[in-house]
């Protein structure tokens, strides 16, 4: 099969990557991933950014796939029920909207601007390197920290099920995917 | 001589748990399936040959192939 352009995504979502161990700032770029499935499942009805454009599944494929980093094992039936995909889905979006609230505190300078990346919603990894000041208020870049722990975050829980299980087993818990698929079974334009 | 005639394989594809990522879509070298409503995958049973990359695939493991006894069924 002939790869088209979408088919190279993955470097995109590397970049992004890299690009947030130089320049913190340069994760507001990740609001993308989140804004165009949701507008895409939206007006269109279907899940257009997981099938065709999303680069991090393309990462996680090529990892898992091409250079073997993956057992390609069975996904345990738990983490494919409803229960588990909407319970990750509402625990990604607390912890999103308190990502929010730490920003707004440091919007309104009741809080000073923490330069740590948090793993896993746990680990605070010194993160001080990639912050070079900012011309607007530090609430822009405690955003960035935020935002890029999101990304690592849900990077490295990737990554440990490519590896246990098959190489996009990401996908199968992913909150945007499941969001979209929630927003794709509510659409008005559903066909049947 | 007698001819063995095969039942044919197809995809079936659980919809109580497909996530329609389009991974079997994907790599389906018949494009016999599609993820027409962003709910879950559908598979073209006209086109399918059952050849297993799509349940190979699956991040899910949710498509199996099945021998369907004869085309009446593949409605």
């Amino acid at each position: 099969m002939k790869k088209k352009w979408y088919d190279y995504l993955w470097v995109v979502s590397l970049t992004y990557l890299i690009l947030g161990f130089f320049n913190i700032l340069f994760a507001w770029l990740g609001l993308f991933c989140f804004f165009i499935p949701l507008i895409i499942s939206l007006v269109n009805g279907n899940k257009g950014y997981c099938n065709r454009y999303c680069g991090r599944g393309q990462l996680f494929g090529l990892l898992g796939g091409s250079f073997g980093l993956s057992r390609k094992k069975d996904i345990p039936m738990w983490m494919k029920s409803k229960w588990f995909r909407y319970g990750f889905l509402t625990f990604f979006l607390v912890m999103f909207l308190q990502m929010l609230w730490n920003t707004y505190l440091v919007f309104t300078d009741v809080r000073s601007l923490k330069q740590v990346v948090t793993l896993l919603w746990t680990f605070k990894l010194p993160w001080h390197w990639a912050y070079h000041g900012t011309l607007f208020h530090p609430g822009v870049a405690q955003f960035a920290f935020g935002f890029y722990s999101v990304m690592l975050t849900s990077t490295v829980l990737g990554l440990i099920t490519m590896a246990l299980f098959k190489p996009r087993s990401w996908c199968v818990y992913c909150p945007m995917g499941t969001m979209t698929q929630l927003i794709c079974k509510a659409h008005p334009h559903r066909k049947s | 001589m007698e001819t063995i005639k095969r039942k044919k394989r197809k995809a079936f594809v659980d919809e109580n748990f497909c996530v329609a990522c389009g991974c079997c879509a994907k790599v389906c070298p018949m494009s016999a399936i599609h993820v027409p409503n962003g709910i879950m995958a559908k598979v073209d049973l006209q086109k399918c040959v059952g050849c297993g990359k799509c349940a190979k695939e699956c991040p899910a493991s949710v498509i199996a192939i099945q021998e369907v006894e004869n085309e009446k069924e593949m409605v």
